[in-house]
């Protein structure tokens, strides 16, 4: 409830908090604080400085790139789930924002908050590794961009230096894909015991929620779709996975639903294209 | 005489008055123990043991006490020989009862993760908790043992060694010729159950404020608590502060659901230290604190035997109950499973009843009452068994309760209690024709069929059950430590309004506004011309508190005569002004009318009362009474649950995809109080059938310390239920009430699992641990496929 004593800074500008993150050990970039703050308050995370770029409003945008849509990493889950360009040209991830936590947690959490803390129990990663997002990020050095598939690295480990902040992320139109995130919890609010992302287009692309350190791209299983279908690409879903065994689910049981629910998620996708 | 028939029930009783707690809670002006703030007051943080069972060595505070805004810190050693008496246990079952002495702080040894070692004191909350993480405390790992039938077992590492076993008791009740009966009976059948461990999660968390007066040597304490009155007995034996000079004040209190009936280390400490500091000490307990440290519930191995004939008319019962007590004896932690110990006959008419309760020793946190305590664990037990038998003897759900139901009343039951009235048919036949019952068994026969990957499955649960703690005699009876009355006193001011002083403690159930209801129907006055004050033994000094169901049945029946007393007053004065007989007076709804069309009211009574200038011969001044009530009886509630589960074979979800709740709880004061009584608790008991567990590592460590891993599900993940109510008025009170606090969770967690399992049948799947998560009912379906 009471975090450990830290101190506080507001960046005015990007750059002005890649500087601030430069000037002390052990800072910690704030966004929504829906990942950081309970961490904190459990003193679980001990950063000795926040800083806060909560008040960039220029980070919070969708705007149409082409055969792409910008999203700044600063837009809340609500920003997404109600956004009309995402509505129309990428669903899953208006869809997928309002299955994240609770409306409070969806009100204040953003985008980049949620793929920069890199908690692989986490909805929108795993979209964003289905879609072959480009993270947008900016550090000392400057800009760049990392493949989603790329991005994950370990559980709450990511291709973040510790001066790099998550700028905006860029996802893929779909056109005719269709499209699914099919999500198993126990209570509305949790994180997913297991999900499944697919995108379908003649060949498919599925990523998994929780099966391992980071979002799993579930490559087996698209090749024996292309060869079989939903139900050969379901028998082998769980191949290349390292679920964990928690309170929630053992792995066993996650392996399981990893393949029915991956059935579910192609049988849903192809029926939207 | 005013007697109760001439006493008008029914003029706002029986209304949905809204509630006049609500203005304040809805809009955040309540007053809770956090929003208060006391000139000078320190905050005190508890340092609390990491492990389970370990023997504490050194302990070093001196980095706490220099750190800043520390005033003080001490170990459970320094303030030893501050406690009078170890920390209360209300009820000792049997003479031999291992009854270990419970201080605040521990001295010896940790017995659980959570347990208080030290405490620091500092200006601000933010200072105590930093300074708390400084103190160096040398430990010892013991072997912890977590569970009640290990901890049993030859070898077992000791909770307490003084005692050279982790029993802590056993108790026994029997009735009838039971080893006869199983011999001769045709049919019987052995069931076993695990009623997991279950955290209460009170909304707001406990807390409490000792404030000294160092020049006359009082005390108040402010506490987060269903029971001032218990725990100002309690506490004054513990601290050795007179009882007297001890005010405990319950302000407004966000649930408890038996957490808060109980009297808690931190209350004692807080007393202690401001005795020893002369300055207020606040504590407020975190939520992942309250996980560790504030009582859990259930936790109970049972196992219980039907012995029936072929046409299904069971002719006794046989339980064996093994619970998990924890560390220590908090109030009424081993007293809790025996609340049900009557009750493992359910609503069935038997011959034979038989018994055992072992209560146990583990290092975890003790358990103690949670919503139901003991009743909803006999409910579930006895309903289960029910659907076995009905099972083993191919007979319908329905038909096996009908055929054995108890049909007369007042009604004994096998194991020896009166129940006051019911009509269980009445329930029943309702409760079936609100859900359908032959339509939806076609559709169930129709899935099987067709082997739909979603199956249905319905299931009953028709409780009887008793609350409306108690008649004092009988809870002496099984040494019981307190009695079982409660106090009303009803006084009508000189303008006209009434104050209600009760002695029930009210946290979120309504009070003010129920008694309110009793007290204008029973004055004559309009709900908003009365005042219910309560939560304070310096305003209500006699009280027995709010758990069990027994707010209504015994405070609200002391309410009444409280009013019919005050009324009786009032008729003598009416009677002195208007010249007549106090016999011959006209009473309705407030005014006294004489045979000549003279009229008094009860205000203008009132005003006469307390002027004084010209009562009758003899009569005190004033308009006032107080009662003391002792209930004849319990109260019996009964009612027919029942569930709709839709099960998905592939995953092992399980959706409560309808639920019909029909009660009898006797005369209804306010159907939408009650209504959402019987919401709350029907969520509640759902909640143990499908979702809530505490669970343990082997080290002891609670591995579900926080809403994230610990599944209090939320009103997405439930039906809208369907709720009606048949009603037979209790004829041992006169208002006719039995109380509903509980019968939701009660009878809805077997409702919900004989559904689950009956949505099984097809794969012959029989018993499911409690909570039926997917992954047990998905294990349980490979297990049967094999």
């Amino acid at each position: 409830m009471i975090p450990a004593p830290f101190d506080y800074e507001v960046a005015g500008s990007v750059e002005e908090a890649v500087e601030l993150l430069g000037a002390r050990e052990d800072a910690k970039l704030l966004a929504g604080g829906h990942s950081l703050l309970p961490l904190m308050k459990l003193r679980f995370a001990r950063p000795a400085v926040l800083v806060d770029i909560g008040r960039l409003e220029e980070l919070r945008y969708v705007r149409d790139a082409g055969d792409r849509l910008a999203i700044g990493a600063l837009s809340r889950h609500r920003d997404l789930q109600t956004d009309p360009l995402l509505q129309e040209h990428c669903p899953i991830v208006s869809y997928t924002a309002g299955l994240v936590g609770d409306p409070q947690v969806r009100h204040r959490g953003t985008i980049g908050g949620s793929v920069a803390h890199g908690d692989p129990a986490s909805d929108l990663p795993t979209v964003l590794v289905t879609l072959d997002a480009e993270l947008v990020v900016r550090g000392p050095g400057g800009e760049r961009t990392v493949p989603a598939g790329e991005f994950f690295r370990g559980v709450f480990e990511t291709a973040l230096g510790p001066q790099d902040v998550l700028a905006e992320i860029r996802v893929p139109k779909l056109g005719e894909s269709g499209w699914s995130y099919v999500k198993f919890n126990r209570r509305a609010q949790d994180w997913a015991t297991v999900a499944v992302a697919a995108v379908v287009n003649g060949g498919a692309r599925i990523a998994l929620t929780s099966m391992g350190p980071t979002p799993v791209r579930a490559r087996t299983a698209e090749e024996a779709f292309a060869a079989g279908g939903a139900e050969a690409a379901a028998a082998v879903a769980d191949e290349g996975s390292d679920p964990p065994s928690d309170t929630a689910a053992t792995a066993d049981y996650r392996r399981h639903l990893a393949r029915v629910l991956t059935r579910r998620a192609i049988e849903e996708a192809v029926s939207r294209r | 005489m005013a007697t109760i028939t001439e006493v008008e029930i029914g003029r706002v009783v029986g209304t949905s008055v809204k509630r006049k707690e609500d203005l304040k809670l809805l809009t955040g002006r309540a007053q809770y123990v956090d929003d208060i703030q006391v000139p000078g007051m320190l905050w005190m943080e508890v340092v609390r043991s990491p492990y389970a069972h370990a023997r504490i060595g050194a302990i070093d505070l001196s980095a706490a006490t220099k750190a800043p805004g520390v005033i003080a810190a001490f170990s459970g050693a320094d303030l030893a020989d501050d406690w009078q008496a170890s920390l209360p246990t209300a009820w000792v079952p049997t003479e031999d009862t291992n009854h270990p002495n419970h201080r605040p702080l521990a001295v010896d040894k940790s017995r659980f993760v959570g347990e208080g070692i030290a405490v620091v004191v500092a200006e601000t909350r933010e200072q105590a908790k930093d300074a708390a993480e400084l103190v160096a405390v040398d430990y010892e790992p013991l072997k912890p043992v977590v569970d009640a039938q290990r901890a049993l077992e030859e070898g077992a590492p000791l909770v307490h060694e003084e005692f050279g076993t982790n029993r802590c008791y056993t108790w026994k009740l029997s009735a009838g010729e039971v080893d006869r009966l199983f011999a001769e009976a045709p049919v019987t059948v052995t069931e076993r159950y695990r009623q997991q461990r279950l955290i209460p999660n009170a909304l707001e968390p406990r807390g409490c404020i000792a404030q000294p007066s160092p020049a006359t040597g009082e005390f108040t304490l402010v506490s987060s608590t269903q029971v001032p009155h218990v725990a100002r007995t309690t506490l004054a034996l513990v601290t050795g502060i007179p009882e007297a000079r001890l005010r405990v004040v319950a302000p407004d209190v966000g649930g408890g659901f038996g957490s808060k009936l109980n009297v808690y280390a931190e209350e004692a400490l807080v007393l202690d230290l401001a005795r020893r500091l002369g300055r207020p000490i606040k504590w407020i307990e975190e939520r992942s604190e309250g996980y560790l440290a504030t009582i859990h519930g259930r936790d109970m191995a049972q196992e219980i035997e039907l012995a029936a004939t072929e046409e299904g008319r069971i002719t006794a019962v046989r339980a064996r109950l093994t619970v998990n007590m924890g560390a220590w004896l908090q109030l009424v932690t081993a007293g809790t499973p025996l609340l049900g110990a009557w009750l493992y006959c359910g609503a069935y008419d038997l011959e034979g009843y038989e018994l055992e309760c072992t209560g146990v020793f583990t290092t975890t946190m003790s358990t103690d009452a949670y919503r139901g305590a003991g009743r909803p664990e006999a409910t579930y037990a006895i309903e289960r068994a029910v659907d076995a038998l009905a099972r083993k003897l191919g007979m319908d759900r329905v038909e096996i309760r009908r055929l054995n139901f108890l049909s007369e009343f007042p009604a004994t039951i096998v194991s020896g209690l009166q129940v006051d009235s019911g009509d269980f048919e009445a329930h029943l036949n309702r409760a079936l024709e609100m859900l359908d019952y032959e339509a939806l068994r076609r559709e169930q026969s129709s899935r099987r069929e067709r082997g739909d990957p979603r199956q249905l499955g319905i299931g009953f649960s028709t409780y009887l059950e008793m609350c409306g703690l108690a008649p004092s005699r009988i809870l002496g009876a099984i040494r019981y430590g307190a009695g079982g009355w409660d106090a009303a006193q009803v006084r009508i001011m000189p303008t006209g309004t009434a104050q209600v002083i009760i002695g029930t403690s009210p946290h979120g159930q309504g009070h003010v506004t129920t008694f309110s209801q009793i007290a204008a129907d029973g004055l004559g006055l309009a709900v908003e011309e009365v005042e219910v004050l309560h939560g304070d033994t310096a305003v209500a000094p006699l009280g027995m508190d709010t758990y069990g169901s027994r707010s209504l049945a015994v405070g609200g029946v002391a309410v009444w005569h409280a009013c019919e007393r005050v009324v009786e007053k009032a008729r003598q004065i009416a009677a002195h002004k208007l010249g007549a007989a106090a016999g011959d007076l006209e009473y309705e709804a407030g005014t006294f009318t004489a045979s000549d069309g003279g009229t008094v009211t009860v205000k203008e009574a009132a005003f006469a009362a307390w002027t004084a200038h010209d009562l009758p011969e003899g009569m005190e001044p004033g308009l006032e009474s107080t009662c003391v009530y002792d209930p004849p009886n319990f109260s019996w509630p009964s009612g027919t649950h029942i569930a709709v589960v839709e099960v998905d074979t592939e995953t092992g979800a399980v959706d409560l995809a309808r639920y019909v709740a029909v009660d009898d709880v006797g005369r209804v004061i306010n159907p939408e109080i009650v209504e959402g009584q019987v919401q709350g608790g029907i969520a509640q008991g759902a909640a143990q059938a499908l979702w809530e567990e505490a669970v343990h590592d082997e080290d002891g460590n609670l591995l579900t310390g926080s809403m994230v891993s610990y599944l209090v599900p939320s009103a997405v993940e439930l039906p809208s239920f369907e709720i009606d109510r048949t009603e037979t008025p209790s004829p041992t009170n006169p208002l006719g009430v039995k109380g509903v606090g509980e019968t939701g969770t009660i009878a809805s967690t077997a409702a919900v699992m004989n559904a689950v399992i009956d949505a099984l049948e097809p794969f012959g799947i029989t018993e499911i641990d409690m909570p039926a998560s997917p992954e047990r009912v998905w294990r349980a379906i490979q297990e049967a496929k094999r």
